[in-house]
C-alpha cells in the first residue's frame, strides 16, 4: 500500500514499499508447555484484518474483518510444530521456507533428520536476519518438538530473540497466561491436566483480548508425532453480577 | 601405469573408459606417507606416520580436527588437504551456526566428495591429489568414511591409505570383526600395531607418528607425544600379539610405526609388501 512520506523520511523511498511496515492480518497469542515427555501447544483460529484505506499513521485504530479459521500451528518434518502469532501472511512465508528446509533434510535420505533444535535456530537465524535489514517476519513464533525422548520448546520474536522454557507465551498471552502457567506448571502434568491447564489461559485471554476468538485448537507432540485436535469452543460465563451492572458501585461521575 | 594419448586432461576420457588424470590422482595418495584409520561402535582412531625431511625440520601435519565431533587424516598432496580441511571446518562451523547442532559426517562426506568430483570435470582444474580419512560421530554411531580424489567415498570398519599401506591393511584384515566391540584403548593399540606394519624394519616411535581419537563423550584430539610413547612402550613390553598391553593408557596412540626391529616382537610375522 501506498504511503505518502516525507521526502527526508529515513524509511526510505516509496519503492521501499515492499517493506512490512506494520502488520495487516494477525493473529492472536499461542501458548505452549512441556508436560511428562511431550509438548502441548494451544493458539485460537481468529484472525483480523485492519481497515484498508485510511492513510493516518495510525493502522491500529480499527478492524475490518474477522477471519475464524485461520490455522495457526503446523507440524514441521516429523519431530516438531510451529505456531505463530502476529501477521499470518508472514507466518505463510515461514512455513514456505521451513517446507523447503525439511525438503532438502529429507532428500539427503540418510537416517539424520532435523530436530526441533535445530528448526528453532534456523527460525532465530532467519528472524534476526530479517530484521537487520528493517524488513522484519511481523511474527512471534514458538517451535516444540520431542526427538530421540527429549522435548524441547522455544520462542523466537519478529526481532530475533530467542529462549527455550518449560512453558512459554506469545503476545498477550505472555502477560495474561505466563502468570498462571508460573504459577501452576509442574513437571509432571498428565495430558488432561495440561489441556486444563491450557484452557485456563485460553480462557484469561478470551475475556481479556479483544482479537481472541472463541474457537481453539490445541494440539500435542509426541515422540511418535504431531496430532492437532480439531477446533472446539470454550464455555463462558457472563453472569457476574458486576457485569450486570458495572457502574453499580462506582463513586463519582465516571 | 604409462603415459599415453589420453591422459593429458581430466576432461578427455580415454577409449576404455577411463579418466587417467583422476587416477594419476589416486597414485599421489599412494605415494604420500601411510595414514590410518579404524573404528568400533562408539569411537574412532586415526594415525598416519610422520616423517621428517631432515632432522633439522619439523613433521608435516596430516591429522586435522575438523569439528569437535570431526577429524582428518590425509595422505597425498598435504597442501590439498589443508585446503580441503579449511573447507570441511568451515562447513561445520557454518552448520553449527544456524542449527546449534554438530553436522553428521554423512553429510560432510558428500559434499567433500561432490567437491572433488567437480575437479574431475572441468577442462581449467585438476583433481584434488589427496586421500581423506574422515572419522566422525553422529547421532547413529561412530563412523570413517575414505574420500579419494576421483569424487568417490566409501565407509570403512578400518582403511590404510598411502606408501605401504597394504601391510596395515592386511594386518586390519585380520582383526577387523572384532573392532566393533573393541575398548577405546584397545582400539588405539590396534592402530599402533597397523602404523607398526607400514613402517618395515623401523623403531616405532611417537616422535614419527601421530595418533588422534574420538568417542561418545570425547572430542576430537591428538594425543600428546609423550602419552603415544607410553603406549608404545606398555604394549611393546607386553609384547605386540595380544592387544591390551599391561597399563594401557588413555593416550592409546595409533603409532603404526612398524616397529618391526622389535625384538620383543614375537607373534607378528615381517609383513611382504
Amino acid at each position: 500500500m501506498a504511503l505518502k512520506l516525507p521526502q527526508n523520511s529515513l524509511l526510505g523511498s516509496q519503492s521501499d514499499s515492499q517493506r512490512t511496515l506494520y502488520p495487516y492480518v494477525t493473529g492472536t497469542s499461542v501458548v505452549a508447555l512441556k508436560y511428562k515427555d511431550r509438548i502441548l501447544m494451544a493458539a485460537d483460529m481468529g484472525g483480523q484484518q485492519l481497515a484498508l484505506g485510511s492513510i493516518d499513521l495510525k493502522p491500529f485504530s480499527y478492524v475490518h474483518m474477522r477471519y475464524k479459521s485461520v490455522e495457526r500451528m503446523k507440524p514441521i518434518g516429523k519431530h516438531s510444530l510451529l505456531g505463530a502469532s502476529g501477521e499470518i501472511s508472514d507466518f505463510q512465508e515461514i512455513l514456505r521456507y521451513l517446507n523447503e528446509l525439511i525438503l532438502y533434510d529429507n532428500m539427503w535420505d540418510d537416517g539424520n533428520s532435523l530436530g526441533p533444535k535445530e528448526v528453532h535456530n534456523y527460525l532465530t537465524r532467519v528472524m534476526y536476519n530479517r530484521r537487520n535489514k528493517f524488513n522484519p517476519l511481523w511474527n512471534s513464533l514458538v517451535l516444540g518438538g520431542v526427538k530421540n525422548g527429549n522435548k524441547y520448546l522455544g520462542t523466537v520474536s519478529m526481532i530475533g530473540v530467542n529462549f527455550k522454557d518449560n512453558h512459554v507465551a506469545t503476545g498477550f498471552g505472555n502477560h495474561l497466561a505466563q502468570p498462571i502457567l508460573r504459577q501452576e506448571w509442574h513437571e509432571n502434568l498428565s495430558f488432561e491436566d495440561g489441556v486444563k491447564l491450557l484452557e485456563k489461559c485460553m480462557r484469561v485471554l478470551l475475556y481479556c483480548d479483544r482479537s481472541a476468538v472463541n474457537k481453539l485448537q490445541i494440539a500435542k507432540i509426541t515422540e511418535e508425532g504431531v496430532t492437532i485436535h480439531q477446533p472446539y469452543s470454550l464455555k463462558t460465563y457472563w453472569e457476574f453480577s458486576t457485569f450486570e451492572n458495572p457502574a453499580q458501585g462506582a463513586i463519582g461521575s465516571w | 601405469m604409462f603415459r599415453n594419448q589420453y591422459d593429458t586432461d581430466v576432461t578427455t576420457w580415454s577409449p576404455a573408459g577411463r579418466l587417467f588424470q583422476v587416477e594419476y590422482a589416486m597414485e599421489a595418495v599412494k605415494q604420500g606417507s601411510a595414514a590410518i584409520g579404524l573404528r568400533s561402535k562408539t569411537h574412532v582412531v586415526l594415525g598416519c606416520v610422520n616423517k621428517a625431511n631432515s632432522e633439522l625440520s619439523s613433521h608435516q601435519k596430516k591429522i586435522f580436527k575438523v569439528d569437535d565431533h570431526i577429524g582428518v587424516a590425509i595422505a597425498g598432496l598435504t597442501a590439498d588437504g589443508r585446503v580441503l580441511s579449511r573447507y570441511m571446518r568451515n562447513e561445520c562451523i557454518n552448520y553449527n551456526f544456524t542449527y546449534e547442532s554438530p553436522l553428521p559426517v554423512g553429510r560432510l562426506v558428500v559434499q567433500l566428495a561432490d567437491k572433488a568430483q567437480v575437479c574431475t570435470q572441468r577442462s581449467w582444474k585438476r583433481p584434488y591429489g589427496v586421500g581423506l580419512l574422515v572419522a566422525g560421530l553422529d547421532e547413529s554411531g561412530a563412523h570413517l568414511y575414505y574420500n579419494c580424489p576421483s569424487g568417490n567415498y566409501f565407509e570403512y570398519q578400518a582403511f590404510a591409505i598411502g606408501s605401504r599401506s597394504q601391510a596395515a591393511k592386511t594386518y586390519l584384515e585380520r582383526r577387523f570383526e572384532n573392532f566393533a566391540d573393541s575398548s577405546r584403548d584397545d582400539l588405539v593399540k590396534d592402530a599402533l600395531m597397523a602404523i607398526r606394519e607400514t613402517l618395515q624394519g623401523e623403531t616405532l616411535k611417537s616422535s614419527i607418528c601421530t595418533v588422534a581419537v574420538v568417542g561418545v563423550g570425547e572430542p576430537f584430539h591428538i594425543l600428546d607425544q609423550e602419552t603415544v610413547q607410553q603406549m608404545i612402550n606398555a604394549f611393546e613390553i607386553v609384547g605386540e600379539q595380544e592387544g591390551p598391553a599391561a597399563e594401557p593408557d588413555a593416550a592409546a596412540g595409533q603409532e603404526a610405526a612398524a616397529e618391526q626391529g622389535g625384538s620383543t616382537d614375537e607373534g607378528v610375522a615381517p609383513m611382504d609388501i
